[in-house]
């Protein structure tokens, strides 16, 4: 990522002059820490069962107040970032190596190959994505391998589109028949060559897919399709609020206020590098 | 005009040809063995024989699919596993509700969206520009049980003023709107994010065009220029957004449903998944797949009436 | 720099011309008549002169062509008679313009609305794009008469009929309800120009009306717009870059260069002796077959505006460059030629 922006000084320059992406960074940053630090400064084990304050309102002992089984709720919402975060994280990843390995081979190589993966791009990016992931992890079974296996594939046709449209630009410009020219080999003028031009955009989406991506899990995870219980993760603590929803509002209010600031704050992320790396600036 | 639309029909029937194949694929190829999931580990092995029977699943991948495409192709999407139902009675009985609250979400979505697009190209850094800069952030972040949650919060369980159980009661007219009123706002206003920002960048390039000047030279004041002269054009990229966002829509649906409570497709979809219907649910994601080819022959349409380019070539 | 100097000789400079034999006049009425016109238009946070104390007058029934390369000023002179620069980069700063005897720089907007597409009307460049693609073209051509002329639709779709007929678009009828894009490029630019005759106006500005056509077609187009001048007597401020047209149609000529009004002559006198060293320059670098001649481009390049020098605009291209240059010369009129006026110490001065 770093690679890819320090390649474009100005853009970089641009970025860090835009306040979105900054206050964006800023949250996201803090988020990322406090899941990191959930160990020393989550003040009780998550899973510490309290049979005798339940569903306590938020109080000095307990910030965001206790849930049905009497566990502390600022406590499984720390804790519960490092698996909503890691799951998108890690899902994201994945998507993004397989699509752009996969599109730039399309774009690269072009004829039959670029046909058959543009025709299943095309059916797999009409098909919702939710309703994609749904299915993935109900035909495969709730756990977080599967959890990441199933947003990764709902990622992949979004990055091999984009990286085989960039490779397709790329492939015009003179660099690459140099590249052969040279007698360089197939693998190395895509992923020494043609994979750093295509960079920019691949982050930039990927910005965007991971908030995305922690969107799914926990969605997945209110749904009752998520890492299964007693782990805390933000979706399924939302979804324990949600059954006592009249009795304790705040237990659905505060994992549903951390699922909210990490969204906006990729979101910023996001756009504040999109406008940063396009060059015809801020739409 | 018949004809183009006749044409686009036609032209679904491939996509709709592949993405059944995808359903069919994800739903018997992925690995796990079904009966596994259904009957958990513990089952005997007579019991799976006779469930991989039930199902079709002990003959040969190929006859399965064959035999998947016409059943659907005759329009048989098969029985739910656990009530033994045609999974298309299930589905025309709970349509009318999602469609009813999808319809309701466009309505909100486009008709916020758009003005409100609008209006911020206009005055550019100006009040409403802030305001669709903040809506567009904000339906972007917001997953939609959250968003849900936080309606049903704030305007059922503490200001009362609509029922937390959004179940259209057969009641009087005025109780099934109360019911559909916080779901469709929720459902439409995560939509106006997408509209508004595809409305207001595709009016500011509007009113750069060429077109515009010569109706201002025309005489036109400001207020016919945008409304008349340029938003028509702005229509032809919201048609798109809008198109693209159907398949956003219908997740969303599935969770509006499920935090409202009320009877749909999404909710639906949750009962399969909870209770491992693996009939219901395939059939399920052939009615979507339906709904989304419907959903884009309708986008097509749409272009058609909104440019006059396109009905035209 | 003396800007009452300056300006008096500009205005003095640019006097209109006798009349061509045969063209139709209203007796010495000026239907447009622009007065020491600086527009100024945005860079950054900057605004620079890039029309600076432009003054002339057209007659009904005469062309007055505004020549010189893109960037010149030309194309920001017609917005700025239109009022229709975009506001947050472009502004008239200083000058009067007045239309059909209403000064447009003291009118207000809706008073501005008022004229343009009646009294007066304007012709785009690109067909393709001035039309607006969603729209019938008979709607386009009627909304003027809708607007200004409070007729019902119907009664506009037949006067747009009319008009349509009247630019020689075969079967007009027939054709009223299509679109743009139904068109050819030609028809296209009929199309505009029915649109902008809609209200018969008095004052007609054509920027670059054929560039953008195949060159017989320009002809056509040409002499269509001719006639139509011939018959109703209006004032037409052509602007454009192509010396071929301006010989095929105009009755006077300016030339601009940075800016600034270079020249300014009749047309016969123009081509006969063009005296500014840039319009000397721009006439050598047009093609002729009359002539068996070198073609010589002006060396270097436009400067832009934040590196306009002060004083002559043009000496750092200039051939003929002296120490004076260095202050802005007068519009002054050539000895014994009162219609024929350059902007040059060398030459004249």
């Amino acid at each position: 990522m770093s690679a890819a922006l320090a390649s474009a000084p100005s853009a970089w320059r641009r970025a860090t002059r835009s306040p979105g992406l900054v206050v964006g960074l800023a949250v996201v940053v803090a988020v990322v820490a406090l899941a990191l630090a959930a160990p020393w400064i989550a003040p009780y084990d998550p899973n510490e069962q309290d049979v005798l304050s339940p569903l306590a309102p938020p109080s000095a002992a307990h910030w965001f107040g206790t849930d049905f089984f009497g566990r502390d709720v600022l406590s499984r919402v720390i804790w519960g970032a490092r698996i909503s975060l890691s799951v998108g994280f890690l899902a994201t990843a994945a998507g993004v190596v397989a699509g752009t390995v996969i599109g730039i081979v399309a774009g690269y190589c072009g004829g039959w190959t670029d046909r058959l993966i543009t025709a299943a791009t095309d059916v797999l990016l009409s098909f919702p994505q939710l309703i994609m992931g749904l299915l993935l992890v109900a035909v495969l079974g709730p756990s977080i391998g599967n959890l990441i296996l199933a947003i990764a594939v709902t990622a992949v046709p979004a990055f091999i589109r984009i990286a085989r449209g960039s490779t397709l630009a790329m492939r015009q410009r003179d660099f690459v028949d140099a590249c052969r020219a040279l007698g360089f080999s197939d693998l190395r003028i895509m992923f020494g060559h043609l994979l750093p031009n295509i960079m920019d955009e691949v982050v930039v989406l990927a910005s965007l897919w991971l908030a995305t991506a922690i969107r799914t899990e926990s969605t997945l995870a209110f749904i009752g399709l998520g890492v299964p219980p007693p782990t805390a993760t933000w979706g399924g603590i939302v979804r324990e609020g949600f059954d006592n929803l009249l009795d304790a509002p705040w237990l659905s209010i505060f994992p549903s206020l951390a699922i909210l600031a990490v969204m906006i704050g990729l979101n910023l992320i996001g756009d504040g590098l999109r406008d940063a790396t396009d060059p015809r600036g801020a739409p | 005009m018949i004809q183009f639309i006749l044409k686009r029909l036609l032209l679904a029937v491939p996509t709709l040809v592949a993405v059944l194949t995808v359903v069919f694929v994800l739903v018997r190829v992925v690995p796990g063995d079904p009966t596994i999931v259904i009957l958990g580990d513990q089952a005997s092995e007579a019991a799976r024989a006779d469930l991989r029977a039930r199902l079709g699943l002990d003959r040969p991948i190929l006859v399965q699919y064959l035999a998947f495409m016409g059943e659907v192709a005759t329009g048989d999407i098969g029985r739910s596993l656990t009530t033994n139902r045609p999974v298309l009675e299930d589905v025309a009985h709970v349509l009318p509700y999602t469609i009813e609250l999808t319809l309701a979400a466009l309505v909100i979505g486009v008709g916020i969206g758009v003005p409100l697009g609008v209006v911020a190209a206009r005055r550019r850094d100006g009040l409403a520009d802030w305001l669709a800069r903040i809506v567009s952030l904000a339906g972007v972040s917001f997953p939609a049980f959250v968003s849900g949650i936080l309606l049903l919060i704030v305007f059922a369980v503490e200001l009362r003023w609509f029922p937390v159980i959004s179940t259209p009661r057969t009641g009087s007219l005025l109780d099934r709107l109360g019911a559909l009123v916080l779901p469709a706002l929720n459902l439409g206003l995560l939509m106006v994010a997408y509209v508004t920002r595809v409305t207001r960048s595709g009016m500011l390039k509007a009113l750069s065009e060429d077109y515009v000047r010569t109706a201002r030279a025309k005489g036109m004041p400001g207020r016919i220029v945008v409304w008349r002269h340029a938003l028509r054009n702005v229509l032809v990229p919201v048609v798109t957004v809008v198109g693209l966002y159907l398949g956003v829509l219908i997740g969303n649906a599935v969770l509006t449903e499920i935090v409202f409570n009320r009877p749909g497709l999404g909710k639906l979809i949750v009962t399969a998944l909870t209770q491992r219907d693996y009939s219901l649910l395939q059939g399920l994601m052939v009615v979507s797949a339906f709904a989304i080819v419907i959903a884009n022959v309708l986008t097509d349409i749409t272009y058609g009436f909104v440019d006059p380019r396109v009905s035209a070539s | 720099m003396s800007e009452a100097a300056t300006n008096g000789a500009a205005t003095n400079g640019a006097a209109p011309a006798p009349a061509r034999a045969g063209a139709t006049r209203v007796p010495g009425a000026d239907l447009l008549r622009v007065e020491g016109l600086t527009t100024q238009i945005r860079i950054g946070a900057t605004w620079f002169d890039a029309v600076r104390e432009v003054s002339f007058a057209v007659q009904g029934g005469e062309t007055l062509a505004l020549v010189g390369e893109s960037g010149c000023g030309k194309s920001l002179t017609a917005l700025s008679i239109m009022g229709l620069l975009a506001p947050r980069v472009g502004r008239v700063a200083a000058g009067r313009i007045t239309v059909d005897g209403v000064d447009m720089t003291a009118a207000s907007e809706r008073q501005r609305e008022a004229m343009r597409g009646d009294r007066l009307a304007m012709i785009f460049q690109e067909p393709m794009t001035s039309l607006n693609p969603v729209l019938t073209v008979g709607f386009q051509i009627g909304e003027a008469l809708t607007r200004h002329r409070g007729l019902s639709r119907r009664a506009a779709r037949a006067r747009a009929i009319a008009l349509l007929d009247r630019v020689r678009v075969p079967s007009a009828a027939a054709r009223i309800d299509a679109y743009p894009h139904q068109f050819s490029g030609g028809m296209r630019q009929r199309v505009m120009i029915a649109m902008a005759l809609a209200c018969g106006p008095r004052v007609l500005v054509a920027d670059e009306p054929t560039t953008a056509l195949d060159v017989t077609i320009q002809a056509q187009v040409l002499a269509l717009l001719a006639d139509i001048q011939r018959r109703e007597g209006l004032a037409v401020l052509l602007i454009t870059h192509n010396l071929g047209v301006v010989a095929s149609v105009a009755d006077r000529v300016l030339v601009m260069y940075g800016g600034d009004v270079v020249e300014s002559a009749p047309v016969r006198a123009f081509f006969a002796r063009p005296t500014h060293p840039y319009a000397e320059g721009l006439l050598r670098a047009m093609p002729r077959v009359d002539r068996v001649q070198e073609l010589a481009a002006i060396p270097g390049q436009v400067p832009t505006l934040g590196e306009m020098p002060d004083g002559c605009r043009f000496q750092s291209r200039c051939p003929l460059r002296v120490e004076r240059c260095r202050e802005r010369p007068p519009l002054a009129a050539l000895p014994g030629r009162p219609d024929h006026a350059v902007r040059c110490w060398v030459r004249a001065a």
